[in-house]
């Protein structure tokens, strides 16, 4: 076993965790001190497992490290097909997240990657390991957290740590430090052996994460994290993630259908019916949209969409209730429209790109709309309240 | 692999007070009245570096996942109390009500000084161990439909551990639970003899793998709690009425002796009661009388086979439930 609790007196307070690599059992570890501050997955000097960078490519010294590496990889369930051929890849100690509405794939993907679910066709690694034929490494290497609660109800916070950390592995001498550490993490040292089932949902979430970090991941999933909290709840939840990515060296891949968390990530992927139709950093997203968004609400919607095509050469549809179109000057443009538009307006409102209009420009529809026609009514009503 | 013994960090030397990472660490930091100071040891804590390596799958860990599964049973039976209580109800109705109320009419077939109680005694000890195997088993339908379930299937350890540790820690509370029946072994005048409790708890530890082996192995097919629950309700009543455990196995009519011999139940009954009645101070021929054996067509099977029997049961029925579990997810 290899247990190191060890702190060099030079470290830095952006490496808390030191990992002994993913090959400890081959007998590479990591030499005192040379603990990868730069988040890098693989410790320095080992050659990533197979496949990590590039199945049959070449991995070379300065390439960046991959903590996820998808290659066409889709899902079908029967007829229906989950996911429909996806690439993307993922560095070490990035927040990736993965944008959809429900039903775009997200979660199918996020099990495969999990090797939850086995992949139809297509291939993926994690942490180095191939999730066909690596589960174990995979799992070793990945923390999860999932949409639905997996505690025990009738054990402490503590009781649910200690399970965790016995069945994957961590070092006798290491547990009870370690799970004093991702406790405190997330604010719950205080509370931790209370019965689970005396928490509230957004404790439940916390416990969660911190046991998804026992183990000290590479990869750490969170499926949702925040769905089904309250907006002050999931902002807390969002806190403690950020928190933990100036602490843990650690990538994090989400899930979200909701606009505001994307906004965390360093990369967002946007799916939409089992593609990735965008993938970059929300300022690159937003910017590749270079217009902004008014949202009208008038007395008649079909007469005002008829006139901005005529006059204005605007296409406009109706989201959200109120008529919306794109220009590449908001400000400019309202006075044009009083001027010229004889249906009569009631309301104006004028935003720079956000991400929903990231999500219309590239799948010609809002999330919310795109949910709407989901088949999972509860979940649309979850998520309708968990938002403003 | 490598061992380096754990060395503590300079900011724990400089608050020698609160090492991190104990349980009483944690009392002393939440009783510190400056909030300042928990304050200041979280922090600590948080920027201590603590190297956790995940080790690839060994019998050694998996020895470690079947311990905590089996803890985890323990733990959540110590905490439900009512369950204890309430699964002692049926087996002590049979033994005081059923007990004393046929104790008249058995008077007459029953050697003299030999109590009716005494002779469904074995049984209800058998019965008491019945029904939390099977419910210890029902936690795992249970965990399926509150997730727990799936933090366990996912974990990198073999399924074969967990199966093994619940089956085991349903043994052992459902063992546990036949003890508490045991201890009232006056109800029945069963002499308090060492060797004959030594030998019954064996026998019904035995008895509670076997039956926590059968319950995980209905469990890891039925996903619904109802549909477990209907299921080994209307199996456990059969089992009990037909292992033998309120009538002797002879002079039975054929079709209930061969169903009686089928009964794995009878297999347990039958040794218990030869247990017990061989420390009664009855004559040998009355205890002839009270515990003739379990017979195949005239031969007596052994005590010895009859609980290899049991066990073999237990095994194969354990390892099918491995099967199906490791095929899931």
């Amino acid at each position: 076993m290899a247990v190191v609790a060890h702190t060099g007196p030079d470290a830095g307070p952006d490496d808390t965790v030191v990992r002994a690599g993913p090959d400890v059992s081959n007998g590479t570890v990591i030499p005192d001190g040379t603990a990868s501050p730069d988040g890098t997955v693989f410790p320095e000097g080992t050659v990533a497992p197979e496949g990590t960078v590039s199945p049959g490519g070449t991995v070379t010294p300065d390439s960046p490290r991959l903590a996820i590496r998808v290659s066409g990889l889709t899902k079908s369930y029967g007829e229906i097909e989950a996911v429909r051929g996806i690439d993307f890849e993922v560095k070490a100690g990035e927040t990736f997240g993965f944008l959809g509405p429900n039903g775009a794939g997200k979660s199918t993907t996020i099990k495969i990657l999990c090797t939850l679910a086995k992949p139809t066709s297509g291939d993926a690694w994690v942490a180095g390991r191939n999730v066909r034929t690596e589960r174990d490494a995979v799992r070793r290497n990945i923390g999860l957290v999932f949409q639905d609660t997996t505690l025990d109800n009738y054990l402490s916070g503590a009781q649910n740590l200690r399970f965790h950390a016995a069945l994957y592995g961590v070092p006798a001498a290491a547990v009870a430090p370690r799970m004093r550490q991702v406790l405190e993490m997330v604010g719950l040292w205080e509370r931790r052996d209370s019965l689970v089932m005396t928490y509230s949902g957004g404790m439940k979430r916390r416990l969660e994460i911190a046991r998804g970090l026992l183990h000290a991941p590479h990869v750490l999933f969170l499926d949702e994290p925040t769905v089904g909290l309250d907006p002050q709840t999931r902002s807390s939840i969002w806190e403690y993630i950020n928190d933990l990515k100036t602490r843990e060296d650690i990538t994090i891949f989400l899930t979200t259908h909701y606009m505001d968390e994307a906004e965390h990530c360093d990369r967002i992927a946007i799916i939409d019916h089992g593609k990735i139709v965008a993938i970059d950093t929300p300022e690159a997203l937003k910017a590749s949209v270079g217009k902004d968004r008014v949202q009208i609400q008038t007395e008649n919607d079909e007469a005002a969409i008829a006139e901005l095509a005529s006059a204005f050469g605007i296409e406009a549809g109706v989201h959200e209730g109120a008529v919306t179109f794109s220009v590449p000057s908001g400000e400019q443009f309202v006075p044009q429209l009083f001027a010229r538009l004889t249906v009569p307006v009631r309301t104006v409102s004028v935003s720079r790109p956000s991400l929903d209009d990231v999500f219309m420009n590239y799948t010609g529809t809002t999330i919310r709309d795109a949910e709407a026609t989901g088949s999972d009514a509860m979940r649309q009503m979850a998520a309708r309240l968990g938002r403003r | 692999m490598t061992m380096a013994p754990q060395t503590r960090t300079a900011q724990d030397q400089t608050a020698p007070g609160q090492t991190a990472g104990t349980g009483t660490a944690g009392t002393e930091t939440a009783g510190t009245p400056a909030a300042g100071a928990a304050a200041r040891a979280a922090s600590r804590v948080l920027a201590e570096q603590i190297r956790v390596s995940v080790p690839e799958r060994s019998l050694q860990l998996d020895l470690r996942a079947v311990s905590i599964v089996w803890r985890r049973e323990l733990i959540r039976f110590r905490r439900d109390r009512l369950r204890a209580v309430t699964s002692l109800i049926q087996p002590l109705l049979f033994l005081l009500v059923l007990g004393t109320g046929l104790s008249s009419l058995a008077k007459g077939s029953l050697p003299p000084g030999v109590n009716f109680k005494t002779f469904i005694y074995p049984g209800v000890l058998a019965m008491s161990v019945m029904f939390t195997a099977i419910f210890s088993a029902a936690s795992i339908v249970w965990d399926r439909e509150f997730g727990f379930l799936r933090e366990m299937l996912v974990a990198p350890v073999s399924r074969s551990a967990i199966v093994v540790g619940k089956c085991l820690g349903g043994a052992t509370i459902a063992t546990f639970q036949g003890i508490v029946m045991l201890a009232l072994a006056w109800l029945a005048d069963v002499p308090y003899s060492p060797v004959l409790l030594i030998t019954l708890v064996g026998e019904l530890l035995l008895l509670a793998f076997t039956l926590t082996a059968f319950g995980v192995m209905m469990a890891a097919r039925i996903t619904q709690f109802q549909a477990f629950m209907a299921l080994t309700q209307m199996l456990v009543m059969p089992l009990f009425f037909l292992s033998g455990a309120l009538y002797p196995l002879k002079g039975l009519p054929g079709w209930l002796s061969v169903l009686t011999r089928i009964d794995p139940l009878t297999y347990v009954v039958g040794p218990m009661r030869h247990a017990v009645v061989a420390h009664l101070n009855i004559g040998p021929l009355a205890q002839r009388a009270l515990s003739p054996g379990i017979t195949w067509d005239g031969w007596t099977v052994p005590i010895w086979l009859s609980l290899v029997f049991i066990l073999a049961m237990g095994l194969i029925m354990m390892s099918i439930a491995i099967v199906t579990f490791s095929k899931t997810e």
